[in-house]
């Protein structure tokens, strides 16, 4: 038998997801879409010995073609043989999702109705007739729970047996469908004229089916409505949200995320380290070999891999809290200081990423409606102090400022924060001036979150920066220990005279006025281009102290040793400050530049970006440098 | 009145919506004319506010809730 073909598509905040991630499990390939960022989700199972194939189709609230998503759903229906369409419906909101099941069946696209969540429907006192909700739709209707086995089982069954073509929509639903190609066809109407009167026509057949099928008996406060009193509401909303982010930064930074970061550094940086030296050595292998494959390689993407963990922690909670359906509160309470950023309340999301990883951060700003949203979002995310300048904030803190190390990172965290929310209102006074800022939200009600939902949620997040280690940063490792251990004669012993020094002298000029024009500053400069992970390991391999920690939490030991190295007199407080002023603001790692380019479409906004950050920084941190050094710090 | 005007628990009818960016969204997410709408809280700051409709909950600014004419809900 071939394989069945089967469409998710509905509504978002549905469990949609849920269902894909219970039916397929791990059997899924992610991709894109053609032409456009959504994610294209394909799934695969069996049942009975029939190989399904699932699509999971962006959760839209309309199929108008106004959204890349919405389009990509219209295109997938209209230009695919599929078996079966599934809408996912939820039942606790059954009135509004019906919308888009009217839009599917006037689109001529039968669909199997998945009332899911039929608990919490039932919870709220809304009662569903699937008889008579066949009837009433002409479709047939499966009830569901979501997460639970039983369901998964009886979703298959019900996808096999299914033949679509026996079923025709009801007479009501013809009669709304020619209705609709009426207004559609009229003459004297306007476009908008249009479009409203078929909004409200689908509406009109909706109360229908509503009064057949559906009782809704809703006189209790609901618990999500309870726990709205404090989490959306009042004086204590904005704390409990503090609460919150504070201990996500805690788990991901201190309880959790890294120990297990400890754990992976001592493997890769001591125990694997000196493993492949001993082997390598063993086998004879050439020694620029084994430098390159040790200072080089094995360093490099260390440094990355211990940061993996964190990145993943950091992902899980997030995709945790938007599993609460806690994301959209935050969004609604910081809406009003978000606006006033010139950003919105959706965004804070992608931009709590950006003190991760920016990778995930700008393609999460797919997530907002406006192009002016999302654009600000992607060209601003940069502007944070990700988890790679973490380390260069903590060791130049912990070198020049021992007694305040604490508050001049911090400090770094702040400036970085500042010059995102000029630099958005900079946009939207110019570039992005005639576009608008939206913000209409749906506050799904509050769930526990499906784990297996969550954990491919982190995994696919967190994967983007597992490549990254693997791929960019490898190259980067491997070029940075070309460029410090060769120059036009070949090999070089003395580090000061190899290419980098040349490329790290060049790029020095333009610090003239800031206070560390020296070659080494310069190539740190260079190389955190490529990654930011490496400016630390960078300036150790420059000032004669290779084996230091390029981590934050050992910032105060590798501070010790590097202060008994030239770079003690290299750099002044007011220079070192110019410096980690310069380094958390200028232009992105080639992976985030990449990511841009990808996100915002288009070598423009990439260059644009690399261009215009490094601007910036090097105007803030000569204004701190000058004006720092005039008052006589 | 508007629905800018509504205070926290009243039931309200919409009767129509301005011409604006959002009209067309907003009516998709349910706000047609005729809709019974609940206000139900505004954010800690003052906007956006939250309202109830068709068994569902939504958020939306006031400044789009002021181009929302309602009338008391009988």
């Amino acid at each position: 038998m071939s394989t069945l073909a089967v469409a998710l598509t509905g509504n978002p905040n549905t469990g949609k997801s849920t269902i894909f991630n219970e039916l397929t499990g791990a059997r899924q390939k992610i991709g894109n879409w053609p032409g456009v960022t959504v994610d294209k989700k394909v799934g695969y199972t069996r049942y009975k010995n029939r190989a399904i194939s699932i699509v999971d189709l962006p959760g839209t609230y309309s199929i108008n073609a106004r959204s890349p998503e919405e389009k990509i759903v219209i295109d997938y229906l209209t230009n695919n043989k599929l078996d079966l369409v599934v809408d996912v419906v939820d039942s606790s909101n059954i009135e509004r999702n019906l919308f888009l099941t009217i839009q599917l069946l006037e689109k001529g696209i039968p669909v199997l109705v998945d009332l899911n969540m039929k608990d919490e429907a039932k919870r709220r006192g809304i009662k569903i007739d699937v008889r008579k909700l066949e009837d009433a739709l002409g479709m047939p209707v499966v009830e569901t729970v979501g997460r639970d086995h039983k369901s998964t089982e009886k979703l298959l069954s019900v996808f096999t047996e299914t033949v679509m073509n026996r079923y025709n929509v009801s007479e009501q639903v013809q009669a709304h469908i020619e209705k609709v190609q009426a207004i559609e066809q009229s003459p004297d109407l306007t476009e908008s004229q249009k479009l409203e009167q078929t909004i409200e026509a689908r509406y009109d057949i909706i109360d229908k089916i509503m009064a057949q099928a559906v009782s809704l008996n809703q006189a209790s406060t609901s618990t999500s409505e309870k726990i709205d009193k404090y989490l959306a509401n009042g004086v204590l909303a904005l704390p409990i949200f503090l609460v919150i982010l504070y201990a996500v930064f805690q788990i991901t930074f201190t309880w959790i995320g890294q120990p297990i970061a400890d754990v992976l550094d001592e493997l890769i940086n001591e125990d694997f380290l000196d493993w492949s030296k001993d082997a390598m050595a063993a086998a004879g292998v050439a020694d620029w070999m084994q430098s390159l494959v040790a200072d080089g390689i094995i360093a490099g993407v260390g440094a990355v891999l211990t940061f993996v963990p964190l990145i993943f922690v950091l992902f899980f909670c997030l995709s945790f809290l938007d599993g609460t359906g806690y994301m959209a509160r935050i969004a609604f309470i910081m809406d009003p200081i978000m606006r006033r950023c010139g950003l919105t309340g959706k965004g804070i999301m992608p931009l709590m990423m950006g003190f991760g990883c920016g990778v995930p951060a700008i393609m999460g700003a797919r997530a907002l409606d406006s192009e002016k949203d999302r654009m600000v979002s992607i060209l601003i995310t940069p502007f944070l102090t990700c988890g790679a300048k973490l380390p260069i904030m903590a060791l130049f803190a912990a070198m020049f400022f021992p007694d305040n190390a604490a508050n001049v990172v911090f400090a770094m965290y702040i400036i970085g924060i500042v010059m995102a929310i000029v630099v958005a209102k900079g946009l939207g006074a110019t570039i992005f001036k005639q576009e608008g800022s939206t913000f209409l939200l749906e506050l799904p009600p509050y769930r526990i979150p499906d784990m297996k939902t969550v954990l491919l949620e982190t995994w696919d997040k967190g994967k983007g920066y597992l490549v990254k280690a693997g791929t960019i940063i490898f190259a980067a490792s491997v070029l940075i220990w070309v460029l410090t251990n060769y120059n036009f004669d070949g090999p070089t012993e003395e580090m000061s005279e190899s290419f980098m020094a040349t490329l790290g002298s060049w790029m020095s000029n333009l610090f003239v006025f800031h206070g560390f024009a020296s070659w080494q500053a310069g190539s740190a400069v260079i190389t955190g281009i490529l990654a930011k992970e490496a400016v630390v390991s960078t300036i150790g391999i420059l000032y004669n102290a290779p084996d230091i920690s390029t981590e934050a939490e050992d910032a105060a030991e590798t501070a010790q040793t590097l202060l008994g190295t030239d770079m003690s007199t290299a750099f002044t407080t007011m220079s070192a400050i110019a410096f980690m002023v310069f380094t958390q603001l200028y232009t992105p790692c080639v992976t985030a530049l990449g990511t841009i380019k990808k996100e915002a479409g288009g070598w423009k906004w990439m260059s644009f970006s690399a261009a215009y950050m490094f601007v910036i920084a090097w105007l803030v941190s000569l204004l701190v440098y000058q004006i720092g050094t005039a008052l006589g710090f | 009145m508007t629905l800018k005007e509504g205070k926290t628990g009243m039931t309200l009818k919409v009767v129509s919506i301005a011409d604006s960016a959002l009209k067309e969204r907003l009516m998709t997410m349910g706000m047609t004319p005729g809709t019974r709408v609940k206000v139900l809280r505004s954010a800690p700051l003052g906007d956006p506010i939250a309202v109830r409709l068709r068994s569902y909950n939504l958020a939306l600014r006031r400044e789009d809730a002021e181009k929302i004419a309602v009338e008391q809900a009988g």
